[in-house]
């Protein structure tokens, strides 16, 4: 199985590069941010410079032991972010969006040709914990576990659910 | 009359809620061994993802999964046992040192409408209680995932409805989770009861060893078929399609109204985490 290793920032050219089912070892720096805090981002008079370009990974990690970067930390399920994601990306421009499971209609016509979805294996989150280098806090650490955490990644295995063309790796009949 | 103190029953509790969390049980890894063995590519390595991942939790004692659940308690009480003490409060106790001194993620909000204020310390845990013979105390904690608890559904079916109602209403449940609950998922199904009961049923149907079928051959049976429908549903492990949708189907019944036949099914993800405690 062959591999594509991308790195952050990704650009428009990067994205076009890739299908759906596609195999990627993403390394570079990706933000989580899950219910609470697209809620709050959406609420904010003026965008977060970073979000520009930015991969969302939607995720709310454990919190690190003494001596670790980071604690268990794998995708929660997209679909609860559906609500937000047009919203996100019109106003955000945000580039990609990492999670688990399928995507509303509406967010998939809203990304198409604009941002790509890579899924992250659920349940593996202490498989991924081992690929982030660096875990940092940036935004709302009121909300502890959905708080907004920059990390950094190397080599984190990804797989392509929702190309720019807009298929979809959860409709296995199409 | 045994006498069994609070503080034993929290030191219990706190211990299960950190063995859970990083520990798969060998009856849920020798599923995967068992399900990989049938599957071919994506399937297989997503499988293999799985078993690492395990590995992974165990050696380096981080949770096998972010979502460290909420801690959901199957409590038996045996009658010839005296609780020296608040036997609630000493599991609630139990749950906020073994999530807060673990590192475990805390997930519960106070309030489900307004004010969703996180309690800091994963209490209240939901706890199911049953008075028993015998004079000891068991302990079963499930730690359960939200992702696929939201994927859970009960319906009231009536009489008529029958058999295939409920493998229906199985199936339906199964196929509208897709993706959602990290599959292959674990199907508690509770029939009858009561609209309160099936749900409890669904819930406990959860905690059997996966592989043990319900001592009721009419019940047995139905399990068998249902994993078998729900495998040809090709959902597969992450969805990605495959042969194993499920894990195991487990149904629990209880008698219920003349008019009704309440189904429920509470869907419970691969990484199917449980730990029990004998006092």
């Amino acid at each position: 199985m062959t591999e594509i290793k991308l790195k952050t920032p990704l650009t428009l050219a990067d994205l076009k590069k890739l299908k759906t089912g596609d195999n990627v070892l993403l390394s570079g720096v990706i933000y989580t941010a899950r219910d609470k805090a697209h809620a709050k981002l959406l609420s904010e008079k003026t965008m977060p410079a970073w979000l520009k370009g930015a991969i969302i990974y939607y995720c709310g990690p454990t919190p690190p032991p003494p001596g670790a970067v980071t604690g268990s930390l794998g995708p929660t399920t997209s679909g609860r972010m559906d609500k937000f994601t047009p919203q996100m990306l019109s106003k955000s421009g945000i580039i990609a969006t990492i999670g688990k499971g399928g995507r509303a209609d509406a967010v998939k016509t809203a990304m198409r040709g604009r941002a790509v979805y890579f899924a992250a294996t659920g349940g593996a989150g202490a498989l991924l914990a081992q690929t982030v280098k660096k875990f940092e806090c940036i935004m709302y650490p009121e909300l502890g576990a959905e708080a907004v955490y920059k990390l950094e990644v190397e080599n984190m295995p990804l797989t392509v659910a929702l190309d720019l063309k807009g298929k979809d790796i959860y409709r296995r009949d199409k | 009359m045994r006498e069994i103190s609070a503080e034993k029953i929290t030191a219990a509790v706190a211990a299960l809620c950190a063995r859970a969390a990083v520990n798969l049980p060998p009856d849920t890894l020798a599923c995967f061994k068992k399900c990989k063995a049938a599957e071919a590519s994506p399937a297989k390595k997503i499988f293999e993802i799985y078993e690492a991942n395990a590995q992974a939790a165990a050696c380096k004692k981080i949770p096998l999964c972010q979502d460290t659940g909420t801690a959901v308690i199957f409590l038996e009480i045996g009658r010839g046992v005296r609780v020296d003490g608040d036997i609630y409060a000493a599991i609630n106790k139990g749950v906020k040192e073994g999530y807060t001194k673990n590192y475990l993620r805390v997930s519960i909000v106070d309030d489900p409408v307004f004010e969703r204020k996180n309690t800091g310390d994963n209490t209240p845990a939901v706890i199911h209680t049953k008075i028993v013979k015998r004079d000891k105390i068991k302990i079963i904690l499930l730690p359960k995932g939200g992702g696929a608890e939201n994927m859970s559904r009960l319906k009231m079916l009536t009489p008529a409805d029958g058999v295939q109602g409920v493998k229906d209403f199985v199936l339906e449940t199964v196929k509208l989770a897709d993706a959602n609950p990290c599959p292959p998922v674990v199907v508690g199904v509770g029939i009858g009861g009561g609209f309160d009961g099936c749900a409890e049923l669904a819930k406990r149907a959860l905690i059997r060893p996966l592989g043990k079928k319900n001592k009721n051959k009419n019940y047995a049976a139905l399990e068998a078929e249902l994993l078998k429908l729900v495998n040809k549903l090709g959902i597969g492990p992450q969805g990605f399609g495959g042969r194993t949708t499920a894990l195991a189907v487990h149904i629990e019944y209880a008698p219920c109204h003349m008019a009704s036949m309440p189904v429920a099914v509470n869907i419970g993800c691969h990484s199917h985490r449980r730990a029990e405690a004998v006092l």
